[in-house]
């Protein structure tokens, strides 16, 4: 018995051998051009160079990859890994009961970065930008996550509420506090204008419809000159300011600004701390939003819609007003991110907007289980926060962000923390547990 | 008059190389219904290969130019064709039968990989290729205004019209375009009918890249630059190609790729330049809004 085993593992392992030795031909083969041959700019037109060691290189490295694949599968089949799997959903399951004080407990850590002794200007700004990304996957998670519409021009509403900000601060002089829910209003708008027409599409042609507007958007800002600048963009846009306290140096006979009221030290460290914790409200505005509306017949009409269609509208849900409803919502999120960026930058223009942003956020939706706000804020942190503190990755950052999309998609395509249980159940599983 | 002649061979020469991309769009969704968002950056490792090998080939001093074109012709379209077998193999067949915006995402994915990879590996300054051919006719002349028609003009729209009657005569007359043909109407059917439809999927991917890799070669000859981020906008139009022309339909892709390419050479000859891509993203929308089906398509039954 133990002989026949081993004979049959031993064929295993030479077909697996063959299976990894004809992956890593394939990949050579594919390296052979564009890593084989290497393209040299020079003053006589382009010169070849040869780099036949990195096309072995890739070889090996596939070789092994589908060797440990194959050894993993097969490891999964007679049962070592599969008991590990059952772990692994347990921890999962225990994880999600975790869901809620580990919630409580990173937004605790928010509050309290600024002042953490190891914090200086660099981490904050950086926290900041991840929390801006954090505030658009929660934006953007209202409108792939729970409707389940797929929208890869969710940028175009970002670029909505940055400019609608920089041009009603710039033309008439409002403030910060006056443009914020009026970019919000107006990204909702174009929400409410460019998905009324085409939201009775099917999924993916959606997809591809709100790839175009956002490009459409993004030509127009760079072509519309006498408007938006072009390609310069609007620069010195106005600073926010702590209700109606402005951050800069103290002068003499003008109004009081944050630090002469507080009998600070000025210190331009303070605005970076208010922008902070700025967006930190903004985005626990965004999340709040999105956990109580759930609750509400429209959050739960979008989870119905987006598991079933057909059936929504025989039970008589209006399809195209409940998914326009999330559209608007998931815009308007998008436009006060915008308006807090354009804030924050001092500066817009339409480079900040292009279709790789919008991957960008859709991959961190995507990366955190669709439906799943904590999911999302780990993937950001991982996404945005770790390219940002490995600057040499900096380069890599984009490749390492497809080959994310890639295998969350092959592995697990619901997304790392999937959350697709609905959020109301008529029996809840665990007995009268609220959800 | 002379500058309208002028913008229509511009426009056929571009719409004939929108059409080679559609073709890959509208076969991989008739066959599985997804968006192949990978399409266009198949393109522009056709275009690359294009120019690799052009320069391998004057390089190892083989001057005499059909010999030179038919040689980066076959390697381009071999290479390309095997980069369009293995995004399939990794990162589509595993997917099939998952949640339908599945397959799509991951293809942004794989869109994402493949253009920063050829931006790592290969830089990404734009890459000039001197003309290979050169010359043309003079059509008309009028005003101080001639009509040019250059050779290369003649050569894209021959090769495309040629490769046009093998692939019809593949998908019509052999037994590979007869299995495609059942896969694309009901996979499980054909699956018990003996035809194996991993296979079939593998070929119509290898099919639709081998076609990118010609126009990724044609687009290399007649701008003579090619840079890393082409495959996204000629994608973008190719798919709108293949949607004008009625997704799923092989006339239609050629007929919608005409159709964009005219519309962007009026576009851009009569109107502005600047929003000649906002031209095509509008026509996109429009179509999809109020004829989904297309130009040559058949709707689509919904089914629960």
């Amino acid at each position: 018995m133990a002989v026949a085993g081993d004979t049959a593992r031993s064929q295993g392992f030479a077909e697996m051998l063959k299976d990894a030795a004809l992956a890593s031909l394939v990949a050579a083969v594919l390296a052979v051009p564009l890593l084989g041959i290497r393209l040299i700019d020079s003053v006589q037109g382009l010169l070849l160079d040869t780099r036949i060691d990195w096309v072995w290189q890739a070889a090996l490295v596939v070789f092994l990859g589908r060797l440990a694949m194959r050894l993993l599968a097969r490891g999964a089949m007679t049962g070592g890994v599969a008991a590990g799997r059952r772990a692994f959903a347990r921890f999962g399951e225990r994880l999600a009961g975790w869901m809620g004080p580990l919630g409580w407990l990173m937004l605790g850590f928010a509050i309290v970065l600024p002042f953490l002794p190891f914090s200086d200007r660099n981490v904050v700004d950086r926290a900041t930008l991840v929390l801006i990304y954090v505030m658009l996957g929660w934006g953007l998670n209202i409108v792939v996550g729970l409707a389940g519409l797929l929208d890869l021009g969710y940028v175009a509403f970002y670029a909505v509420g940055a400019y609608s900000y920089a041009l009603l601060s710039s033309t008439f002089g409002l403030s910060f506090w006056v443009c914020l829910p009026l970019a919000g209003l107006l990204a909702a708008s174009f929400g409410v204008a460019l998905g009324f027409p085409v939201l009775r599409l099917r999924g993916d042609y959606l997809a591809i419809v709100t790839l175009g507007f956002g490009e459409i958007i993004r030509i127009v800002l760079l072509n519309w000159y006498h408007v938006t600048g072009g390609p310069n963009g609007i620069s010195n846009v106005a600073r926010p300011s702590f209700f109606g306290l402005e951050f800069r140096a103290p002068i003499e006979g003008e109004p009081a600004t944050f630090s002469s009221f507080f009998g600070l030290d000025y210190s331009s460290y303070h605005r970076v701390i208010f922008l902070y914790f700025l967006i930190l409200a903004l985005a626990m505005l965004t999340n709040l939003f999105t956990l109580r509306i759930r609750r509400l017949p429209i959050g739960r009409a979008w989870e119905a819609l987006r598991e079933d269609e057909t059936a929504c509208r025989s039970l008589g849900i209006n399809p195209t007003n409940t998914k326009l409803s999330a559209f608007a919502l998931g815009a308007m999120f998008a436009g006060f991110a915008g308006s807090f960026f354009a804030a924050r930058q001092g500066f817009v223009s339409p480079e900040s907007f292009t279709f790789i942003e919008s991957a960008i956020i859709l991959a961190v939706v995507v990366l955190g289980g669709m439906g799943s706000q904590i999911g999302i804020v780990l993937a950001a942190l991982l996404l945005v926060g770790l390219p940002e503190w490995f600057r040499d990755l900096q380069q890599y950052r984009m490749l390492a962000f497809g080959g994310a999309m890639v295998l969350i998609m092959l592995w697990r395509p619901r997304g790392l923390l999937s959350n697709r249980d609905p959020t109301m159940r008529l029996h809840p599983p665990g007995g009268e547990r609220a959800p | 008059m002379e500058y309208f002649v002028q913008q229509l061979i511009n426009g056929i020469t571009l719409g004939a190389i929108y059409g080679l991309i559609a073709i890959g769009y509208t076969m991989v969704y008739g066959i599985i219904g997804m968006i192949n968002f990978a399409h266009g950056e198949i393109y522009m490792i056709g275009a690359f290969i294009s120019l690799i090998a052009f320069l391998v080939v004057g390089a190892a001093g083989i001057t005499y130019v059909p010999l030179a074109l038919l040689l980066v012709l076959v390697v381009a379209m071999f290479f390309t064709a095997l980069y369009g077998w293995a995004v399939e193999r990794i990162a589509y067949r595993p997917l099939r039968g998952s949640f339908r915006l599945a397959p799509l995402i991951s293809a942004i994915g794989m869109s994402i990989v493949l253009q920063n990879y050829v931006q790592l590996v290969q830089g990404a300054r734009v890459k000039p290729l001197p003309p290979v051919i050169r010359g043309g006719f003079t059509v008309m002349e009028a005003d101080g205004f001639a009509v040019s028609l250059s050779y290369l003009q003649i050569i894209i729209v021959v090769v495309t019209l040629a490769l046009m009657a093998g692939f019809t005569y593949l998908i019509t007359r052999t037994s590979l375009g007869r299995a495609q043909r059942a896969t694309e109407q009901d996979m499980t059917m054909a699956s018990l009918l003996g035809v194996n439809v991993d296979r079939i999927v593998s070929a119509t991917f290898v099919i639709g890249a081998s076609l990118a890799a010609v126009a990724g070669m044609m687009v290399t000859l007649y701008y003579g630059v090619v840079d890393f981020y082409i495959g996204f906008l000629a994608g973008i139009k190719a798919f709108t190609a293949a949607v004008l022309g009625g997704i799923g339909s092989l006339p239609g892709a050629m007929l919608g790729g005409l159709l964009i390419g005219l519309i962007e050479a009026f576009w851009s000859g009569y109107f502005t330049i600047e929003y000649k891509d906002v031209a095509a993203f509008s026509i996109l929308v429009l179509v999809l809004i109020f004829r989904p089906s297309g130009l040559l398509g058949r709707p689509e039954i919904e089914k629960v």
